[in-house]
């Protein structure tokens, strides 16, 4: 119950800043917004048990991503004292494809909702969550990391993504490296 | 069971007082929540509170690197009530705000760096048993916020409106995300041997100290570690005599007093974590026998007295470096990252891993800490072989140079003066 009550706090939490994100005048208070909604996304992982997740969301969209945004918008600091609104002539388009969006998902899970469970614990239904045995959730990285190597799981999709991480990492410094002065 | 005065005493000693007041409390639905109140107002208080200490010994310390005597005055001959006065003195002091200062970002940031730092200690293990929380991704924990306080630096400079402030963030962030680099790497190799992320399985895993195992991770790890806290000789962003004191210049009094707080509490938990994950946190030589077992009612008490021996002999040689070590020129800082410590350490794993699955299951911890301390020292070896002759060429082509320069230079007056 009183697991319900942070969730839904937290999702409103979320919402509330993705809100700010999209309305906000000033571009840094709509970057701050963004990190605190991606903390809040970290928070709804940490309460479906999901830790590493929720971590490395803190790792990979407020320490890196986040911080790259930031850049962006500190390096043209002339954008911050504008005073136009965030909303240009289109608002009746994107308010029509986030209700279909809306919609696809609410039609997918009701098309799941077999899978909801049904037998209500000490009186609560637990909402789109069962319980999980405490020893699946301290074996779940190591589960992971077994799953990521081994060839009955996911190691094709894991190298190809360090493929891609290896080409993108060369690709840069290909890019960043001092050029020689013939070619100048 | 009834709660008895004598027993509680007993358990405060034995570091067992969560166990036994559990046992008091029976299994209400109240008591795990209340204790994890008492346990997480417990870790805060400490982080917090340990900082006096650590500002009174810096100061000490440094004093007498640099041949001074140091506080003196304030509460007796070693000036032991000094830090008190200091934190007096920050409270009394006016907050000022600056004009044109981004209010959020710049209310926000100093409780923002103090939270990161004080989240940090939940998964320090200070004594068997004697942990906030004992999570399975311990040190991908740690990474994780220590991450987050990036930000909150960004949101310090940003907020201040002052070009000092901005700049010394830039270096901050700079400095911090690359650094961040090294540090995860090398922190994988602990976590390659032990077997886990969980920071009380590191420790149990410390049959011998992963510094004697691994003394080049320990290093590369070590090094990261001072930039990250941005240390002596990384401390570029704060660098005085270039941005004055960087991104905290414009904050006064108690908000000031949270970013020295924050960079005490961090200098302290990274000594505690290489404590942990190098020198076989509260563990002490035979005793640790002793320690896990319980057989032994002082045994978690021994552990704390050795994990705090550890950590403040840690502490006492960031002071050492601080003392001694003059400040790197950026470019130096940025090269030696990239160039050095993260093909270093990548080509580090590699040779730990490859080593780890090649020695056979079953042999003694003290022959693989043998093979591994070899491989290590080959590793060290090869690479200040490769520096070596890079200064060399470097060295030959600058002479070379220079040599070529000044007889051009020479033949440029002969012609001159022979022209006239």
């Amino acid at each position: 119950m009183i697991e319900q009550i942070i969730f839904i706090v937290i999702s409103l939490f979320t919402l509330m800043m993705g809100w700010v994100v999209v309305s906000n005048n000033n571009l840094f208070h709509a970057a701050l917004a963004l990190m605190a909604s991606f903390l809040g996304v970290a928070g709804l992982y940490v309460m479906l048990d999901a830790g590493f997740l929720a971590m490395a969301q803190l790792l990979v969209y407020i320490g890196a991503i986040s911080i790259l945004i930031i850049f962006a918008i500190m390096l043209t600091r002339r954008m911050m004292r504008t005073d136009e609104s965030p909303f240009n002539s289109q608002p009746g388009l994107a308010g029509l494809t986030a209700v279909s969006v809306f919609a696809v998902i609410g039609f997918i899970l009701w098309q799941m909702r077999q899978f909801w469970p049904v037998e209500p614990m000490e009186g609560v239904s637990l909402a789109f969550k069962t319980p999980v045995p405490d020893s699946m959730i301290l074996d779940s990285v190591a589960a992971m990391g077994r799953a990521f190597v081994s060839p009955d799981a996911f190691v094709l999709p894991f190298e190809i993504a360090s493929v891609l991480l290896l080409a993108a990492l060369i690709g840069s410094i290909w890019v960043a490296w001092p050029k020689t002065e013939d070619e100048a | 069971m009834s709660f008895s005065f004598l027993e509680f005493l007993k358990s405060l000693v034995e570091l067992t007082t969560g166990t036994y007041l559990r046992q008091v409390w029976g299994d209400a639905p109240w008591v795990d929540p209340t204790l994890d109140v008492i346990g997480a107002l417990l870790v805060a208080t400490f982080g917090l509170l340990i900082v006096l200490v650590l500002i009174w010994l810096e100061r000490k310390v440094i004093a007498r690197f640099q041949d001074r005597i140091g506080p003196n005055r304030v509460g007796g001959k070693y000036g032991l009530l000094q830090p008190v006065a200091d934190a007096l003195k920050l409270l009394t002091k006016e907050i000022i705000t600056p004009a044109g200062a981004d209010l959020w970002a710049y209310n926000l940031a100093p409780f923002l760096i103090v939270v990161t730092v004080l989240m940090m200690w939940a998964v320090m293990p200070f004594a068997p048993g004697m942990i906030g929380v004992d999570l399975n991704i311990g040190l991908f924990y740690v990474l994780a916020i220590s991450s987050v306080s990036v930000v909150t630096i960004l949101l310090a400079g940003w907020g201040s409106n002052n070009k000092y402030a901005l700049l010394g963030a830039f270096r901050a962030v700079a400095q911090m995300v690359s650094y961040e680099v090294p540090m995860i790497l090398s922190l994988l190799i602990p976590i390659l041997l032990a077997r886990s992320m969980s920071t009380v399985d590191i420790v149990e895993a410390q049959a011998v100290p992963f510094i004697i195992v691994v003394p080049l991770s320990a290093l590369i790890f070590f090094i990261s570690s001072l930039a990250e806290m941005g240390r002596t000789p990384f401390d570029l962003l704060e660098a005085e005599s270039e941005i004055v004191a960087g991104f905290h210049i414009e904050y006064s009094g108690m908000k000031f007093a949270m970013f020295m707080l924050a960079e005490y509490a961090s200098a302290l938990f990274m000594s505690g974590l290489f404590v942990i994950v190098f020198l076989g946190g509260y563990r002490f030589f035979g005793l640790e026998t002793y320690v896990t077992s319980g057989g032994f009612a002082l045994g978690n008490l021994i552990g704390l007295v050795a994990f705090f021996i550890k950590m403040f002999v840690m502490f006492s040689v960031l002071v050492w470096i601080r003392g001694t070590l003059p400040r790197f020129r950026i470019d130096q800082m940025m090269d030696f990252n990239w160039k050095f410590l993260v093909p270093l350490s990548l080509a580090l794993i590699l040779v730990v891993a490859l080593v780890d699955k090649a020695l056979p299951v079953g042999v003694s911890a003290w022959t693989q800490a043998g093979v591994h301390l070899v491989s290590n020292v080959l590793v060290g070896a090869v690479a200040l072989e490769i520096l070596r002759w890079r200064g060399r060429k470097q060295r030959e082509a600058q002479e070379g140079r220079q040599e070529g320069l000044e007889s051009v230079g020479v033949e440029a007056t002969v012609a001159e003066a022979v022209a006239h």
